[in-house]
């Protein structure tokens, strides 16, 4: 209790303070910029794309002459244009088509004219002849030996050294897990499940969509104005790209509109800049419509799993052999990451000793997969949290308790060898059993409903490159107030609110005193890899911390030498220097810019303070890519469980969720409301994703490109009653003990569900989304109705 | 496209704006006005996020063309707080962590305003009817319907 008490008073206001949001004023009135919202001036021209109606198919011929001809168009490009590869992980683009088009709005060629248009004009009248290729439409047969191969020149891509494509197939990742021995455990297996799930694509659909616009000035300067959650990875694969400096693009990112994923790395904005080129000195602007943005902008993984799970007598697992497809569409630069993150977390948060993976980055003729919210997660989780559940049915245990004998804990040997570091699973998945009244079953609100509860429980890691980076600067101004200078991207998530407690509270002055400095530009603003992978609040808090804590230092060292005093009785409290020692007491106004006078009128010292922070992960090790083994494969996971209470209309097959609970081990968390926020919000999502949302690929074409068809989650479609619960297992490399958790929420939603539904009326659905329509012929199909 | 010249109040003020035929209000708002508090979701009627207050009712302002509201008075979120003071719908967001990425939000604001000027105690299922218009991909809406009930249960909102 002594020790709790004393780590507590380590955590300074306001630390763990649900303060109101920074940009919430701003947001509400309408004033918070966009990037759309920018005025770009008389110069500006529209950008239109000219894009491929073929999922698969070789470029013959294009003839531009005609749009080039049309008055107001100033430029007509296309891959001869820009021969450079472009990806993350994988460079396995180009920026506009060179001899094949892989997805139906692949871009072959694009137009800049004075008017949308005119260039939606313009691309009408550029005729590109194909020859059709044989399509790639599903990911197992993708796979294999007889598919048509998507990306012939795979072994020629520069690729990220811990991923491994195989070239000559469709497989852009292999990842393995090779753990204990699989084959010799199964027969100590008292119960052994075996099954099949399938996860469709789905979109992220920022209510916002992608927006680029480029301008390119006779010294080949690029400035790129864009909706983008990672502006420096943008500034640096763009610049790859073309053959730039990095030093010579600069991407300037106000506020997003919604990310989720789909505004990471480089997708549309390349375009944008391409287009540029060829305009110099006018500004170019790029907006995805609607239609474009579902059947262009990244989508999420579809994916094939087959679970082979079992356990002893007792229920304790033994053993799992999973084997994952992944429906990587036609680029997987980004998301064969994707499938490795899957890969490396493939046992889901289990303590299993036996355990045999093979995580396959699939190449199809679908659209372009990239990171959405979950980042493999939720596709996985979704498939092996019912496999649980029906090995603990088989074994006869409680799902409940078949998840706490059998979760992972602290110190355990996870599935690539690592030490599992402090966690709070097991205290999560107490809690939201408890709080859903978990073996209490309530009778249904009508004699044609069943009732039913599920829960289900997830890890995830933040997905990045063992080094990936962040840093900050906190700078002193005039009136004692800060500003933080940071490069991450505020999506929604808070970020800026929670940066600017922890830079209030390491500095010591009131939060109401903090500033952010926006719009994140890359010539000012401090490196940050990118806005994702639920990251922020730890690698760039600790280097807002980090900064906050450097100008502190700064601070304290001035003041006490002008007091002739030892820096260690001084602090800095509400923004006043006090001194424990003298009593002395000096607020920060004017001294952190004009100093402070020397002892006896002696001349000056210090001047304006600006305070530097940084922070990258040094201990992350490589793993073996036999066996997928090694000492530590990821920074950390942060864990938790979800749990549903349903009924099921056996008339109609519709499902109604009366409520949810929900429980993350943030680690620490610095502003609860907002966790609260997130955990709300992710959970909506994750069931909008369960009973609405699935994008409908008909030989490679989208049947469904508009939210009349595509529907997502509405106000009506919330259940009323869910409830956010947080626990606090510190992070030892956290600010403050906090973790990420931006992504976790719906990351165990869909198999929640499910196993809700599963409990209510005996059946597995199958597939998301769980339509009425489904749920109702699955209930004819076991034989409930007739 | 032949231009036309019309009056339309925005916000309280008289605006004489030429707008070509084809010019839809959204657009006349966000480039003749520079009023981009109103968002552009989706051009199509389908997202909500430029929903503004034409002569007293909510509507997409993506659906509606400039010459139509010759004459007309619209409301925008630029007009919701009066002399910084803002309105109560707006604190409720604020208190109620309502707000995310923002951009769903002036359109939420304007069909809850037109929510609480037809209907000054709405229900949760009368909030949640209004509202199924406006998409959301961030707070789940739970937040949302909190922070009308809670500007709802203020007696000056009604009046305002």
């Amino acid at each position: 209790m002594a020790n709790k008490e004393a780590q507590r008073e380590k955590i300074p206001n306001p630390i763990g303070v649900s303060v109101p949001r920074i940009d919430a004023r701003e947001k509400v009135t309408g004033a918070a910029i966009y990037a759309d919202d920018i005025q770009y001036g008389p110069g500006l021209l529209y950008a239109r794309i000219k894009r491929s109606p073929h999922p698969h198919a070789l470029i013959k011929s294009i003839d531009c002459s005609k749009a080039k001809a049309l008055p107001g168009v100033k430029a007509v490009v296309t891959g001869d244009d820009f021969p450079g590869y472009i990806g993350l992980y994988l460079q396995d683009r180009y920026i506009f088509c060179r001899d094949r088009v892989r997805y139906v709005g692949d871009p072959v060629a694009g137009v800049a004219a004075i008017s949308e248009e005119i260039a939606e004009q313009a691309v009408e009248l550029i005729n590109v002849e194909y020859e059709v290729l044989e399509p790639v439409l599903n990911p197992e047969f993708g796979a294999g030996p007889d598919a048509a191969i998507i990306h012939p020149k795979l072994g020629e891509y520069v690729v990220a050294n811990f991923i491994f494509p195989e070239p000559g197939s469709n497989i852009s990742n292999h990842f393995r897990i090779r753990k204990g021995d699989v084959e010799g455990a199964w027969k100590d297996c008292a119960a052994i499940v075996e099954k099949r799930y399938q996860i469709p694509h789905v979109q992220h659909v920022p209510i916002e969509p992608h927006i680029a616009v480029a301008k390119v000035d006779e010294n080949g300067k690029v400035t790129l104005w864009g909706s983008s959650q990672s502006p420096f990875a943008q500034r640096n694969l763009i610049a790859s790209a073309l053959g730039k400096s990095q030093s010579d693009v600069e991407v300037i990112a106000p506020f997003v509109g919604g990310g989720f994923g789909s505004k990471a790395g480089v997708s549309m904005e390349s375009l944008a800049v391409a287009i540029a080129t060829r305009v110099k000195g006018r500004p170019v602007k790029l907006r995805l419509t609607r239609e474009e943005e579902f059947y262009t902008a990244f989508v999420r993984q579809g994916l094939i799993a087959y679970f082979k799970m079992g356990c002893d007598k007792d229920g304790r697992l033994l053993a799992m052999e999973n084997r994952f497809y992944w429906d990587g569409g036609a680029y997987t630069e980004y998301s064969v990451n994707i499938t490795r993150a899957a890969g490396y977390s493939s046992s889901g948060p289990y303590d299993v000793p036996n355990v045999k993976a093979d995580s396959y980055c699939v190449y199809t003729n679908h659209p372009v997969t990239g990171p959405m919210r979950g980042f493999g997660m939720p596709e996985m989780h979704s498939g092996l949290e019912q496999c649980i559940d029906d090995l603990a049915h088989e074994i006869g245990i409680d799902p409940v308790q078949f998840r706490l004998l059998n979760c992972v804990r602290t110190g355990d040997t996870i599935v690539t060898g690592m030490k599992m570091h402090p966690t709070g699973l097991s205290e999560c998945i107490e809690k939201v059993a408890k709080a859903i009244q978990w073996g209490e079953k309530a009778p249904p609100s009508a004699p044609n409903k069943r009732r039913g509860k599920g829960i289900a429980i997830m890890w995830k890691a933040p997905a990045m490159p063992p080094n990936a980076g962040s840093s900050a600067w906190v700078e002193m101004n005039e009136d004692g107030t800060a500003t933080v200078g940071v490069g991450g991207q505020e999506l929604g998530q808070g970020t800026f609110t929670v940066m600017a407690q922890m830079a209030a509270g390491a500095l010591g002055i009131p939060y109401e005193d903090v500033r952010v400095a926006r719009p994140v530009d890359t010539d000012y603003s401090p490196y940050e890899w990118q806005t994702v992978a639920s990251r922020l609040t730890w690698s760039m808090g600790n280097a807002v911390v980090n900064a906050a804590k450097d100008a502190r230092r700064q601070i304290l060292e001035m003041v006490a030498q002008s007091w002739d005093e030892n820096p260690d009785d001084l602090d800095i409290v509400n923004g006043v220097v006090i001194s424990y020692k003298s009593e002395e007491a000096v607020p920060l106004k004017n001294l952190v810019i004009y100093g402070l006078p020397k002892p006896n009128d002696q001349g000056w010292i210090g001047g304006p303070v600006v305070g530097r922070g940084k922070f990258m992960p040094t201990y992350v090790t490589g793993l073996d890519p036999q066996t997928g083994q090694g000492p530590r494969a990821v920074v950390h996971y942060t864990t938790g469980a979800e749990a549903v209470e349903l009924e099921v209309d056996i008339e109609t097959g519709k499902v109604e969720v009366i409520r949810g609970v929900a429980a993350f081990d943030v680690g620490k968390a610095i502003n609860p409301d907002m966790v609260k926020a997130q955990v709300e919000g992710g959970f909506v999502q994750g069931l909008s994703t369960a009973f609405f949302e699935s994008l409908i690929l008909k030989d490679g074409v989208l049947q469904n490109p508009s939210f009349v068809d595509y529907r997502i989650a509405t106000s009506a479609d919330a259940p009323k009653d869910i409830q956010a619960i947080i626990v606090e297992v510190a992070q030892d490399d956290g600010p403050y003990g906090a973790r990420g958790v931006g992504e976790h929420p719906l990351v165990p939603t869909i198999p929640a569900i499910g196993n809700a539904i599963y409990d209510a009326i005996g059946v597995r659905v199958g597939a998301p989304p769980f339509s009425a329509e489904k749920v109702y012929l699955a209930m004819v199909d076991a034989g409930i109705i007739a | 496209m032949s231009n036309h010249k019309i009056n339309v109040t925005v916000n309280g003020e008289v605006e004489v704006v030429e707008v070509p035929a084809n010019m839809t209000l959204l657009r006349m708002l966000r480039e003749k006005l520079a009023l981009t508090g109103t968002k552009n979701g989706c051009s199509a009627g389908e997202c909500g996020a430029c929903t503004v207050i034409l002569n007293g009712e909510p509507v997409n302002s993506c659906m509606v063309l400039a010459v139509e509201c010759d004459g007309a008075s619209v409301m925008t979120i630029e007009g919701l707080s009066k002399d910084g003071q803002l309105h109560a719908l707006q604190q409720a967001v604020i208190d109620q962590g309502a707000v995310q990425c923002g951009f769903c939000t002036p359109g939420v604001l304007m069909s809850a305003y037109a929510l609480l000027q037809r209907n000054a105690k709405p229900t949760d299922e009368e909030i949640r009817e209004a509202l199924v218009g406006n998409l959301c991909r961030c707070t789940g809406y739970n937040r949302i319907v909190e922070a009308v009930k809670q500007a709802a249960d203020q007696p000056e909102t009604v009046a305002a």
